[in-house]
């Protein structure tokens, strides 16, 4: 019988039924392997429903670093009879398939070429447990035990957890760590173990932290001065909002009074919530909203208006596959024209691409600034894959010394100070940027009428033509300007010089570059760019112009982001090949280099790789 | 077309307490119809906020689409004012007020855009009880696409077009008491005199104040079928009763006419004189203003005048716990929890 033999390099499935309670336990499980200084990256991958369905918890275990989704299950744990035909067959060749063994395995769910470890789990609860939910929420720690043994999982670590995560609930740490102990003696005694598969404590995560990225856009709206949120719930958008609340509720209550430094209104709909963002940041407080993809489509006519009456809106959108009734709880990035273009009429929006937990604090930090820089909506374009997982990243940081630059706002005595008459939409520093007042600044000067267009540069109404085209070229000036004000891209150079690059963007670049290093070892080199906002930057259009051809890789059906660098900044349409995966799941390394083995036409047989690395 | 208003204003025209003279609550020139019930509720409105003396540049006006929402510029022209979505400023308002407290909010809508496309966001607003003056200025019909029945015509009431309105209308003075306003009142456009007292009463009321004024579309919606025209209104009013309106700081030294049946002390300490009331009307009992309402409307009247008031109701920002000073006020010193809390989390995350 073949086994698959891996050191901290393999690939481990838990297959459960939600609502039972499994999540904490896989948690736990990766936590555990993560403190063992093991670089470890965790997906849910769960149905839209609360209680019953078929749930997975995926952990990659990676002593390289590579945290995207690699493609291939090495060990399954399955305790759900329900998805278990399905768990069976997508287990590898050679890998281990970990069961309830209280009743024999069905006839059907033999394979020859597997390894099976059964364990009774339902018998261990019935003999230990009384309380039919204690059985149910013990099973799932005893599985964890259980891994311990066979794979090497330090019993310590697992203890340590066990007692941070009941700190002030005491009672609750014996029993957890007796069935803990509970399954690991039983696999101790009845396996060889561990199993070829297995874990050996190292220091390669450094002073990491493990965090989902929407509790980073949360606590990164704290810091960058949020004050004023509306929302409405959509998954996979909203744990930012409540994040923002967990952590506002700890870090933003008055001393002396208790009284709350920020408010927050879940709103009628999204209509609503992003109405009182507009309402919110017009009357000059940095507020924001967090939505997905359809959510975007209802907030589009305001958004619409933001841009035109330049009222600087921040707009989280956690991307799901689409539509309303689509897949919401199915990771894709396919939101960039909805997004980028969003409205009537002529309409561009800012964009950031986060693509790890501090990227998705620093962003959310510096939209509220970019936001209040260029007057207008900035939208973080991030997904349920970054946003609803635990995800490896390094800690944050923040820079006590900063003040908060609300841009180009006139005070009373700015106001006061003027000879020339105050101008909203007056272009005074040809940059396409106005200054602008909040409402109630100076009793006689200032005040102005806040409308999308039919007005000059006093905001004054008129339907002139020309004042409409002045006003629109002036934006388009601005859009400019913003190009230098939106993050850089990163350039990750090949290790030869060479004459091919990809692109891409957010969750797409763990795979990607761990792709480019399969690739890189068989002799395919490819300079790396990604992309982190948009407008595209100067150093996006030098890339592809030093490139005779460039993949872009993305996760939706129509190539979006290639179609946008194609209209953007002109380019040749043949230049950029598209590497494409939208179903739902993250797009693996395994796809990416065999998609650009199949563009670049050289190697028509793609060696087939079942690990990384 | 032009407009030119001369600017020369008396040196000697009477001002308020402020020194403001009520040209200081102008706005622009109108440009809707000559004879449009808005223009007169503008100048109930230019009156009021110059009879409350508030600093004019502490009001925020927030309208949405429609001809009502376009006459914000109408009035206080020191004000900041928003034209913002067709049937969106409750949200809008909603956002402003949640930024800075301190300021008074006027929302300007209409009936088309209250009753039918911003129905869900009138709703909730209501619900929120913010702290605002909501009003409707309706006419039954559309009037800057040319006439259609909105929500609020009446069954069998007929615009110029003359085809009888088959719908049943939204009483959006019932729904907002259905939905929890503390403040309630419906008046008619060419009645100055009931008017301006209930708009200083509203904006002085702590809460959601909503008021609903009939205000006859003179270009498509002033035929005599028409249930919402001058002459059908004139005809069918009904009054809860007279009322006048004492700021709070006018309160020494105010000489009213005794003789009021009923007096209602808002939040902020003013006081609300009701004359000529039924004594049977008790406009604190939600209740019986509904019952009152669907009593007048079987009669084919349209009761009017301050319809219910409930003085002390937590608003919006007390309801969220936020501190007192505006949000927008707030800086990075008292904003941003800083690094050392950030070496926290990231320890709780390894």
């Amino acid at each position: 019988m073949k086994r698959i033999e891996a050191v901290n390099d393999f690939v481990i499935r838990f297959a459960n039924v939600n609502g039972t309670g499994s999540a904490s336990a896989n948690n736990l499980f990766a936590k555990a392997v993560f403190r063992m200084g093991i670089p470890v990256s965790p997906k849910n991958i769960f149905p839209s429903n609360i209680q019953g369905l078929p749930t997975w918890y995926e952990v990659r275990v990676s002593e390289k670093g590579y945290l995207g989704s690699r493609g291939g299950v090495d060990m399954m744990v399955a305790v759900n009879p329900q998805s278990m035909a399905e768990d069976i067959a997508n287990l590898e060749p050679g890998g281990y398939f970990f069961y309830d063994s209280t009743k024999p395995l069905d006839i059907r769910y033999q394979r020859a070429d597997i390894n099976y470890v059964g364990v009774p789990l339902t018998d261990i609860c019935r003999r230990e447990y009384a309380d039919p939910k204690q059985r149910q929420l013990f099973k799932n720690v005893i599985y964890v035990g259980a891994l311990s043994a066979l794979l090497d999982l330090e019993f310590n670590v697992l203890k340590d957890l066990i007692g941070e995560q009941f700190k002030g609930k005491e009672k609750l740490v014996a029993p957890n760590i007796h069935a803990l102990e509970l399954g690991y003696q039983y696999a101790a005694e009845n396996f060889k173990c561990p199993l070829g598969i297995r874990l050996e404590r190292r220091n390669n995560v450094g002073d990491k932290i493990l965090m989902e990225g929407n509790a980073a856009i949360g606590l990164g709206a704290v810091y960058g001065g949020a004050t004023v949120a509306g929302w409405y719930p959509i998954t996979p958008s909203t744990s930012v909002v409540e994040a923002f609340e967990k952590y506002a509720n700890r870090l933003r209550i008055d001393p002396g009074s208790g009284d709350r430094k920020f408010a927050i209104a879940q709103a009628e709909d999204e209509l609503a919530a992003i109405g009182m963002v507009v309402g919110a940041a017009w009357n000059g407080a940095r507020a924001f909203t967090a939505t997905s993809g359809p959510g975007v489509s209802l907030m589009s006519e305001f958004l619409g208006l933001a841009y035109f009456a330049e009222v600087p809106v921040v707009l989280v959108d956690v991307q799901r596959a689409g539509p309303s009734t689509g897949m919401p709880t199915r990771t894709q990035q396919s939101d960039l024209f909805a997004a980028a273009y969003a409205s009537h009429g002529d309409t561009k929006h800012v964009l950031l691409f986060p693509a790890t937990p501090k990227e998705c604090f620093d962003m959310s930090a510096q939209s509220f600034e970019l936001a209040d820089q260029l007057q207008t909506p900035i939208i973080i374009l991030t997904d349920l894959d970054l946003g609803m997982n635990d995800n490896m990243s390094e800690p944050l940081v923040w820079d006590d010394s900063k003040v908060y630059d609300r841009g180009k706002v006139f005070t009373a005595e700015q106001l006061d100070n003027m000879k020339e008459r105050f101008g909203r939409y007056l272009d005074v520093d040809d940059d396409g940027i106005c200054y602008r007042t909040y409402p109630g600044t100076h009793p006689e000067k200032g005040a102005f009428f806040t409308r999308g267009t039919s007005r000059d540069e006093y905001a004054i109404y008129t339907e002139s033509g020309d004042a409409y085209v002045r006003n629109m070229e002036r934006l388009l000036k601005k859009f400019e300007t913003a190009k230098s004000y939106v993050p850089a891209p990163e350039l990750i150079p090949a290790r030869q010089e060479t004459r091919e690059g990809v692109i891409f963007f957010g969750t797409s670049t763990a795979s990607t570059l761990e792709a480019l290093d399969q690739l890189a070892e068989e002799g395919v080199h490819i300079d790396a760019l990604r992309v982190r906002a948009f407008p595209f930057n100067r150093e996006v259009e030098d890339f592809i112009e030093q490139h005779d051809r460039v993949f872009v890789v993305e996760q939706n059906r129509d190539g979006q982001l290639r179609k946008m660098l194609i209209i953007e900044c002109d380019i040749d349409p043949k230049k950029l090949l598209s590497v494409r995966y939208y179903g739902g799941m993250p797009i693996t390394a395994r796809n990416i280099s065999r998609q650009i083995h199949q563009l670049r036409g050289g190697a028509t047989v793609t060696k087939i790789r079942r690990k990384a690395g | 077309m032009t407009y030119i208003r001369p600017n020369f204003r008396h040196p000697e025209l009477p001002r308020n307490e402020l020194g403001y003279a009520r040209k200081d609550y102008e706005g622009s020139l109108s440009t809707l119809c000559a004879g449009c019930g808005h223009d007169s509720i503008s100048a109930a409105i230019i009156q009021a906020c110059y009879e409350l003396a508030l600093p004019p540049h502490k009001v925020a006006k927030i309208s949405g689409i429609g001809c009502s929402s376009k006459t914000p510029t109408y009035f206080l022209g020191k004000s900041h004012g928003f034209n913002s979505v067709h049937g969106r400023m409750p949200s809008v308002a909603t956002g402003a007020n949640l930024a800075n407290r301190d300021m008074v909010y006027i929302g300007v809508s209409g009936d088309g855009d209250s009753a039918s496309i911003g129905l869900g966001q009138f709703a909730h607003v209501t619900r929120r009880n913010l702290n605002m003056l909501y009003i409707v200025e309706n006419n039954g019909c559309y009037g800057l696409t040319k006439g259609q029945d909105s929500a609020t015509a009446d069954v069998g009431s007929a615009s110029k077009k003359g085809v009888a309105n088959p719908y049943e209308p939204i009483d959006l003075c019932t729904m907002a008491l259905q939905l929890g306003a503390t403040f309630v009142g419906r008046s008619f456009s060419g009645d100055k005199d009931q008017l301006v007292p209930l708009i200083k009463a509203a904006i002085s009321h702590r809460g959601f104040a909503f008021l609903d004024v009939i205000s006859p579309c003179v270009t498509f919606n002033n035929t005599p079928k028409s249930t919402k025209g001058y002459e059908y209104v004139r005809d069918h009013l009904a009054a809860t009763g007279t009322m006048d309106f004492v700021p709070m700081r006018q309160e020494i030294t105010a000489n009213y006419a005794p003789g009021f049946s009923k007096e209602i002390t808002l939040h902020d300490g003013s006081v609300i004189h009701l004359y000529k009331q039924d004594n049977s009307y008790d406009a604190g009992d939600r209740n019986q203003a509904i019952q009152a309402i669907q009593r007048f409307k079987t009669k084919g009247d349209i009761l009017t005048g301050l319809i219910y008031v409930e003085p002390d109701s937590p608003d919006f920002h007390e309801i969220q716990g936020t501190v007192h000073r505006p949000l927008r006020d707030l800086d990075a010193a008292e904003l941003c929890p800083g690094s050392r809390s950030l070496d926290a989390i990231n320890a709780n995350l390894r």
